[in-house]
């Protein structure tokens, strides 16, 4: 809020002293543009669902099935086949399957901290785009889980990995990194997914009221009479469908108060969560002594990365959405912005750790470790090493100018960057490491088949599918969240200032 | 004669629906509740409610799940099939700290989320409110108080009444 004129204990020195220096009015972005109303955030998030179908979303959906059916012909394959059909050969037994599995897991990240961590850090801009980058978040775990489930071998043995007794009396070993990631990973999906759904109740309530509404007015006119009967019938499915879900929330002063704490605490338990996923994914390299994997840093690196490439991914998705539906007072370049920082910051820190793990490989005097690092940068994997540094540690260094943030198309193409950088990143650590170990004779050179290739890009298409119906068939944003960093919503009655700042 | 669920009224903006909160509370109501479609800061102070209950239900689904990772580990590893893995002790409460950590986040969340259903007395599918077109309006951006029949100070006169004093307008009684 822009103060120029002080109260009257400002004394003559004072005075003088602001007339001298003309301190500059600082002035926030509002984080509703266009001095929009409450109807209009309803009706706006609102008719993205209620609206007919945009000839857009059915191209996009047959694209989408179509790439997700590599993915399901891609496991049928293997399943009907066996792990053989991927490039696995010893001593690379890790290969593109586990590199998928972090690279998923990682873009889930944005989502938790955006609707966790930024929750608790009261980041008032993280209201219009909370709610997609959740959903990004559980689809990217979907896609994750995929590609260990499979690479068990006999994926209908899979639930051995859970405590359920089994016919031969063995429960699961806890004391190895990858039973632990087995409960990380299911909770995180379990628990984003509560997080998500309660987040959704009270705007589910909003959609099953608006239904109502129409449906007690019964005006079905401007198409022909099929088309009146369908949308009426559609409306009757709306009432029905969000009516179930919303579980009769109905905006009472008394919901809102239990649901604001339920939700605080949520976000409470979220962020020790989503630090504690890929810190124990990273658990399962870094308990190996394998050079290169075995290190302390892996942890933080691991978040860091995690955090940077999910924001990549809600770069990706936002920035065509926001054009599509016409969301530019809703995303404001103020969150465009917030966004390519952090981006800029986590980069940083995945760039630091890179020079940091040679630095330590070189004093920590131990030659398989400086042996394992040099071989990462020089090796035979050398060209997996640039493309991850130069996406990774140079690609987001352009995030410092104000004209790089402000193109958006330029963003959009840096945040494909990054998703590419972070999947590298992924590939040099597992691959590289497991190539050239301890003993020479067991050396390899991974290359990955078709099989692998066909059935990752698939998971683009699965991830695609879901967004999609998402967009489909749930509120976009927060409408309730989007209205409270309104000034309309402050009970204090800050009528004076339209700059959309809160208190 | 048909029996009715209470009055309703709505307010212009969000100062004077929060200040007509307090006037209710102040007036002794207590079967009554604010409506809107995003929540007030400051609300359950104006409402005279206190703390919501919530964490506890967190407290008890954590402390389940703190308990049910250490002894499942230790029943599963060390007391129902001990398997010797790498001269690794049986039990120890570090190795299975993961486990314990991720199922009290696990049911912790469980918790939280029921207790926010069984705080607010959720699902309850129908409510008399709904009957109401202008408290469908809630949605959009409408600010209603209820003040309910079964309230031992209601009166229709003098509710009706006491909601106009105080700001509200398009006041309506609501069927049960």
């Amino acid at each position: 809020m822009a103060t120029t004129t002080q109260d009257s204990s400002m004394d003559a020195t004072q005075a003088a002293l602001l007339a001298k220096v003309q301190p500059a009015e600082l002035h926030e972005q509002p984080l509703v543009t266009n001095n929009r109303d409450f109807n209009w955030v309803t009706d706006k998030i609102c008719r993205i669902v209620e609206t007919k179908t945009p000839t857009w979303w059915w191209i996009c959906m047959a694209v989408a099935l179509m790439t997700a059916s590599f993915t399901g012909l891609g496991l049928l394959w293997l399943v009907s086949t066996g792990v053989g059909v991927w490039g696995l050969a010893n001593p690379i037994n890790w290969g593109w399957a586990i590199v998928n599995f972090v690279f998923w897991i990682g873009i889930g990240h944005a989502g938790t901290l955006i609707s966790a961590v930024l929750c608790l850090l009261k980041q008032g801009w993280r209201t219009s785009i909370n709610r997609a980058a959740e959903a990004m978040t559980i689809f990217a775990v979907v896609c994750a889980g995929i590609f260990p489930l499979f690479h068990v071998g006999r994926v209908w043995f899979a639930w051995w990995l859970f405590p359920i007794p089994n016919s031969n009396v063995i429960w699961p070993q806890f004391r190895s990194p990858l039973e632990w990631d087995v409960f990380a990973v299911s909770t995180y999906g379990t628990v984003s997914v509560l997080f998500w759904y309660m987040g959704m109740i009270p705007d589910l309530g909003v959609l099953r009221d608006r239904a109502v509404q129409r449906l007690n007015k019964g005006v079905y006119e401007g198409g022909s009479a099929i088309a009146n009967k369908i949308a009426e019938g559609m409306d009757h499915f709306r009432k029905n469908f969000y009516a179930i879900l919303a579980m009769g929330w109905r905006n009472a002063g008394n919901h809102w108060r239990n649901y604001e704490m339920a939700y605080l605490v949520l976000a409470g338990l979220s962020t020790p969560l989503v630090l504690s996923v890929h810190t124990i994914v990273s658990f399962d390299f870094a308990l190996a002594v394998l050079p290169g994997w075995h290190t302390t840093i892996f942890p933080p690196y691991f978040v860091a990365g995690a955090i940077f490439s999910g924001f990549g991914m809600v770069l990706t998705l936002m920035l065509p959405l926001r054009a599509l539906y016409g969301l530019h007072d809703l995303i404001t370049q103020r969150h465009i912005d917030n966004m390519c920082k952090i981006c800029l910051g986590t980069g940083s820190i995945v760039g630091y750790a890179y020079i940091m793990e040679f630095f330590i490989a070189w004093y920590g005097a131990n030659p398989y470790e400086s042996f394992a690092f040099i071989n990462r940068a020089f090796g035979q994997y050398w060209w997996a090493y640039v493309m991850m540094f130069s996406c990774n540690v140079f690609t987001p260094q352009l995030f410092w100018f104000k004209k790089v943030r402000e193109n958006a198309a330029l963003v959009w193409i840096m945040s494909i960057f990054i998703n590419v950088g972070m999947w590298f990143e992924r590939f040099v650590i597992t691959v590289t490491s497991l190539a050239n170990d301890f003993l020479p004779t067991s050396w390899g050179y991974y290359s990955p088949t078709m099989v692998d290739i066909l059935t990752f890009f698939g998971t683009f298409g699965l991830f695609s599918v879901l967004f999609l119906l998402f967009l489909r068939f749930l509120p976009l944003m927060p409408i309730a969240e989007v209205k409270f960093v309104m000034p309309e919503a402050d009970p204090h009655g800050h009528h004076g200032y339209d700059k959309g700042d809160q208190h | 004669m048909t029996e009715k669920y209470g009055i309703i009224a709505s307010f212009p903006d969000t100062p004077s629906f929060f200040h007509a909160a307090e006037k209710v509370r102040d007036a002794g109501y207590k079967k009554w509740d604010t409506y809107s479609s995003f929540p007030v800061h400051g609300m359950p102070e104006a409402q005279g409610q206190a703390r919501s209950k919530v964490p506890i239900f967190t407290f008890l689904g954590g402390i389940t799940g703190f308990t049910v990772g250490l002894v499942m580990v230790w029943w599963m590893n060390a007391y129902d099939y001990p398997l010797i893995v790498r001269g690794q002790p049986f039990f120890s409460p570090v190795f299975p700290f993961p486990i314990m950590y991720e199922l009290t986040i696990l049911l912790a969340a469980f918790g939280t989320l029921g207790g926010m259903f069984i705080t607010n007395l959720l699902p309850q599918h129908y409510s008399p409110l709904f009957n109401s077109e202008q408290f469908l309006e809630v949605s959009g951006d409408r600010l209603v108080i209820a003040i309910e029949a079964r309230d031992a100070q209601y009166d229709v006169v003098a509710t009706r009444q006491f909601l106009e004093e105080i700001g509200g307008t398009d006041i309506e009684e609501v069927s049960a």
